[in-house]
């Protein structure tokens, strides 16, 4: 695949929407294009963060450890950016990423990735949408177990 | 093969070195060793004096006898040759002798027969003089390897704690530079003086003979001489000294800037050092610059004086020779032999200067090389037979220790070890705990107390036993620039044990090596003591060491050290055939476990993507620099075969665009942005280049581009990697072109220069490449997660099918260490040298904080490991250790503690009373 073929993939991902076709050129030359088989990982939790993947095709699982085994919380599908948490806050992987199918990726090193939030405010503030979101589905799922909890704790009184 | 016994293994060999102190009068210590020689020497100058002084009296007797025709007065006037007659003084009656009545000639014979004995003394005084030369060239470097033996004897004798004031480039310096001289110097000692002395004596008395006032004026011209001459060079012999120790400083502080350049670097003292260097160098250069002022205003003081003398024979011989006092013959004799006379006294007046050069010098040295307490040469005697084991208990009675400033680091501690008993120290640093297992080493003299073994004190040992029988693995592992293997056979080298070969060159080493005083064990014998590792032969020894290599959990970083390395002498090996076999099994394996896609084979008839177009166009691996990628778009070959195929201007093109859409990407951003990280082919700082160059060619066609921009653009062309670079530049038709042109660098190279590029064949074993690339024999695919790491675990497991893993592992063992082993990270050399200690069996192993760079779980498994190996080994093979601790936390794995605290032995016992009653323990392990 050229860097040309990988700009009109990249051109589609709303996440690069705003970015010049130069630029997007250039992050498609300075980045790397990473094929993950089904059932291998991106990352496990609690590793050092090095680089965002942006999923260009397929399917894969977040995992978070438990004491009961790793249980999944979300799946992240094509155009979606996983792996940027770590980066932006400088914390150990907060989960796993598993491939469910094939996947294709684009590896965006850590410098490259905060080099482009500077440069690019609208890129901020998608990232800052997508991270937002996820707050709020959190918040709101949190609640849901705290009240769920809650009945049990009653049921059981 | 000769029985060690008969090549004189085991001799005494420290014969002259027993006094512990160096003679310090270098003409004492010249004479001690060769005495017979000088004298020798001697005889053979003064039996060549007489035919020097007949070479100086026969120019007279040509020119006065048939010359100037004296005794040929009539033409037909004979004389007679070689008459040999001795006419006593008439005090003794005046009887004559005739002995020879000689030949009966004429004037012409005459003159042919003198000039024919002329000549044959010409050659008779030079065949002498060559004799002499050669004679006092070898008694001279005799003794220069004798003095240098010594030092480094010396050295290998020195008191463990001096070596903290010595600098090791001041060291060598000495031994090698600084006694240089003396070898010059040693040879011409005795003789010298004797030589010149007898030859200025001879042309003396000669001229004396001939005219007795010429003579006297000849020689009060060379008392002056004698006596001015010596004392304007005293200044000479102080500026002598002093250059010595300037240039020795020198040395050792470029010594230390090479050993600490990570401190100057880190601290920007770059430019300090610089100022310290040129600071010492402005010193030495004024210094010698005095030198030479002085020593050519001598010089021309000496030939001015030398030349006042013939200036005198001229003006006085003249005029007695016009009064007819003084006949011609006798004049130009004179005059001859004076030729013969300022020679000898100038080199005289040398040697006497260079005597008291050289004597300062090695007196200097001396001095250096003569601490007190040097260790007694006998207690370091080779010792080729078995020592005794240590079967007893080690005692350390009331030691004490203190460190050089006198502050006391141990105050009396009493601990005994009983065979085969493991006994931990623990304490915080500097606790009394290392120095009890330095002095337990004899690292260091300890102030009061001792340390027995047995019956005996542990100093009055032979190092011999205590270095074969004791083991020492300290924290700092220093390790010479060998093969790890060399490294882990140290502890084995302590004698000869076999001869090797080659008898005459045997022989004529050890005659050397006796006449320079030198130890006579030959380093070309094999000196591998396989009983001490406890094997029979070569074979037994490599199992053992991998076993070893194991259980101090070095066995897999030597595997890789394997995998990386391209051994040499790889042809016809056990080593080629199996990376042959394991090439093949690997691809069956990746076949079958459906990895293929994640490896690219070396196919000589198809283009490998994943490689850059040089490196497809070059199908091998460079072993001639000048085949490395980045010299190839320079190499004469690889343009000609681009030219031969049409590619030269293709590439021009590839490269062209590869500029093009470099610059258009990259040229606005500053030269630390992230994204060059990527960028391979060009650095940050040639960007602006490639700009101008794209700028000037402009639109221009191929053919119109400069051959310099052509060259960059080429060499940008060859650098290419599609996949890695995707500019999507490659189509059937250049790649096709390109193998081509691979098919004919193969033909050329291999008619040309086979030896500069290692071609891939998929049947052979590629000499340039490591093992791990002639199994793999391929790239691994780009942009497919975590595609190495799995093609490593593949690669590991079919050689472990193969059973090759140990193969790997002895091709890891010759693993080059670096300087002070600087190619392996300290936990490496800590294992080493715990590795080679036990490769030695000893009776008793003292670690002194020797694994300190490993954590404390590696640190268990491996103590765990080697009391399991002992126990395994079976009776005889269990040894007593002192293990100095870095944690406190592994005192379980020992049959007692013993618990240092500022100096005391706080409490000895089993591992557990001894954590749940002693609580500075347990605050150390907390």
């Amino acid at each position: 695949m050229s860097i040309e073929d990988e700009v009109s993939v990249m051109r589609r991902i709303p996440l690069f929407a705003h970015i010049t076709s130069q630029k997007l050129k250039l992050l498609a030359f300075a980045s790397e294009r990473i094929l993950f088989e089904p059932g291998q990982f991106l990352f496990r939790q609690g590793d050092e963060g090095d680089a965002a993947y942006v999923v260009i095709d397929g399917e894969a699982d977040v995992l978070v450890e438990t004491a009961k085994g790793p249980i999944s919380v979300a799946r992240m599908e094509r155009n979606a950016i996983v792996g940027e948490v770590a980066i932006l806050c400088d914390v150990p992987r907060t989960a796993s990423i598993k491939a469910i199918t094939q996947l294709d990726t684009l590896r965006i090193t850590k410098a490259q990735f905060l080099e482009l939030l500077t440069e690019y405010p609208e890129l901020s503030i998608e990232i800052m949408k997508i991270l937002a979101q996820r707050l709020a589905r959190t918040s709101l799922e949190l609640s849901d177990a705290r009240s769920r909890l809650q009945a049990l704790g009653n049921a059981s009184a | 093969m000769l029985e060690p016994q008969e090549r004189g293994f085991g001799r005494d060999y420290s014969g002259s070195f027993k006094s512990s102190h160096m003679n310090p009068n270098l003409f004492r210590y010249i004479w001690q060793h060769t005495r017979q020689d000088q004298l020798k020497i001697i005889s053979i100058i003064l039996i060549s004096l007489p035919f020097l002084f007949l070479s100086l009296d026969l120019p007279k007797l040509i020119v006065n006898g048939p010359i100037q025709g004296r005794n040929f007065t009539t033409p037909d006037a004979t004389t007679r040759f070689l008459e040999l007659k001795f006419v006593l003084p008439s005090w003794l009656g005046g009887a004559q002798l005739d002995l020879f009545d000689g030949f009966e000639m004429g004037r012409m014979g005459y003159l042919v027969a003198l000039s024919m004995v002329f000549l044959l003394l010409v050659c008779i005084n030079g065949l002498f003089k060559f004799y002499i030369n050669t004679f006092k060239g070898r008694l001279g470097e005799r003794m220069l390897r004798r003095l240098r033996y010594e030092l480094v004897d010396r050295v290998l004798r020195f008191p463990v704690p001096h070596f903290k004031k010595v600098k090791p480039a001041e060291v060598a310096t000495m031994v090698k530079d600084e006694v240089e001289p003396l070898g010059g110097f040693i040879g011409d000692s005795f003789v010298q003086p004797v030589f010149l002395f007898g030859q200025a004596a001879t042309a003396m008395v000669f001229i004396l003979v001939q005219s007795f006032w010429l003579g006297l004026i000849a020689a009060s011209i060379v008392l002056i001489q004698a006596f001015l001459i010596p004392r304007l060079r005293q200044r000479l012999l102080v500026l002598g000294k002093q250059q010595q120790l300037t240039a020795r400083d020198l040395a050792g502080r470029v010594g230390e800037v090479v050993d600490g350049i990570a401190e100057v670097r880190t601290n920007d003292a770059t430019n300090y050092e610089r100022a310290d260097v040129a600071n010492r160098l402005a010193r030495i250069f004024f210094i010698r610059y005095e030198l030479y002022q002085r020593k050519f205003f001598v010089k021309f003081l000496n030939n001015f004086l030398a030349q006042l003398t013939p200036f005198l024979f001229f003006l006085i011989g003249g005029y007695f020779a016009i009064r007819g006092t003084l006949d011609i013959g006798q004049l130009v004799a004179v005059i001859a032999a004076y030729k013969d006379l300022p020679g000898p006294i100038k080199e005289l007046i040398d040697w006497d200067q260079q005597r008291q050069d050289v004597q300062i010098k090695y007196g200097q040295v001396c001095e250096q090389f003569s601490p007190a307490m040097l260790r007694d040469a006998a207690l370091q005697a080779p010792e080729p037979g078995d020592v005794a084991r240590i079967d007893r208990e080690i005692q350390v009675k009331g030691l004490t220790v203190t460190d050089d400033t006198g502050a006391r680091v141990l105050e009396p501690c009493d601990l005994t070890i009983a065979p085969g008993e493991w006994l931990a120290a623990v304490g915080e640093y500097n606790s009394g705990a290392e120095v009890t297992a330095e002095a337990m080493a004899r690292l260091l003299v300890p102030s009061g107390g001792r340390i027995r073994i047995g019956d005996h004190d542990l100093e009055s040992l032979p190092e011999s036993m205590t270095g074969r029988r004791i083991a020492y693995v300290g924290p700092d592992t220093y390790m010479r620039n060998t093969t790890l293997r060399q490294s882990l056979l140290l502890g084995l080298m302590n004698h000869p044990r076999r001869a090797n070969g080659n008898g005459d060159r045997h022989e004529r080493y050890v005659y050397e090596a006796q006449a320079s005083g030198n130890i006579e064990l030959d380093i070309a014998d094999d000196w591998i003591d396989y009983a001490r590792a406890g094997v029979d032969d070569s074979g037994g020894l490599n199992r053992r060491i991998l076993e070893i290599l194991a259980i101090v959990e070095l066995d897999d970083d030597v595997f890789e050290f394997g995998l990386r390395s391209s051994p040499d002498g790889v042809a016809g090996s056990q080593l080629e055939t199996k990376m042959i076999e394991a090439r093949l099994a690997l691809a069956k394996k990746l076949a079958a476990s459906g990895l293929s896609h994640l490896v690219e084979r070396f196919d000589p008839t198809r283009y490998q993507s994943l490689a850059t177009i040089g490196e497809n166009l070059v199908f091998g691996a460079a072993i001639d620099a000048s085949f490395q990628p980045e010299r190839l778009s320079t190499n004469p070959l690889v343009l000609d075969i681009l030219v031969q195929n049409e590619l030269d201007q293709r590439l021009v093109e590839v490269g062209r665009k590869i500029a093009a859409t470099v610059v258009e990407l990259f040229a606005d951003l500053p030269p630390d942005h992230p994204f060059f990280d990527r960028l391979s082919f060009v650095k940050p700082e040639e960007l602006p280049a490639y700009k101008t160059m794209l700028g000037r060619i402009g639109n221009r066609p191929t053919e119109g581009i400069e051959a310099a921009d052509k060259a960059m653009l080429l060499a940008l062309a060859l650098g290419y990697n599609e996949p890695r670079h995707r500019l999507n530049q490659l189509d059937d038709d250049i790649t096709r072109r390109i193998v081509e042109a691979r098919r004919s660098m193969i033909d050329r190279i291999g008619a040309t220069n086979a030896k500069a590029v290692a071609i891939y064949e998929p049947e052979g074993y590629n000499v340039g490449s490591s093992l791990e690339s002639n199994i793999l024999f391929g790239r691994v695919a780009l942009g497919i997660a975590d595609a190495p790491a799995r093609i490593r675990r593949a690669m590991r497991e079919t050689l472990a099918d193969l059973g090759l893993r140990d193969l790997v592992l002895e091709t890891g063992l010759e693993f080059q260490a670096g300087p002070g082993g600087k190619r392996l990270t300290q936990a490496q050399r800590q294992k080493i040298s715990l590795a080679r200690a036990l490769l030695k069996r000893p009776d008793f192993l003292i670690v002194n904080r020797g694994l300190s760079s490993l954590g404390a779980r590696t640190q268990r498994t491996i103590i765990a490991a080697i009391r399991e190996s002992a126990r395994t080994q079976g009776a005889g093979s269990h040894f007593a250790v002192f293990w100095v601790l870095a944690s406190p936390v592994l005192v379980d794995q020992f049959d007692r503690v013993a618990v240092f605290h500022e100096g005391h032995i706080t409490a000895t016992g089993a591992p557990a009373a001894v954590l749940s009653e002693n609580d500075h323990l347990q605050r150390l392990v907390a």
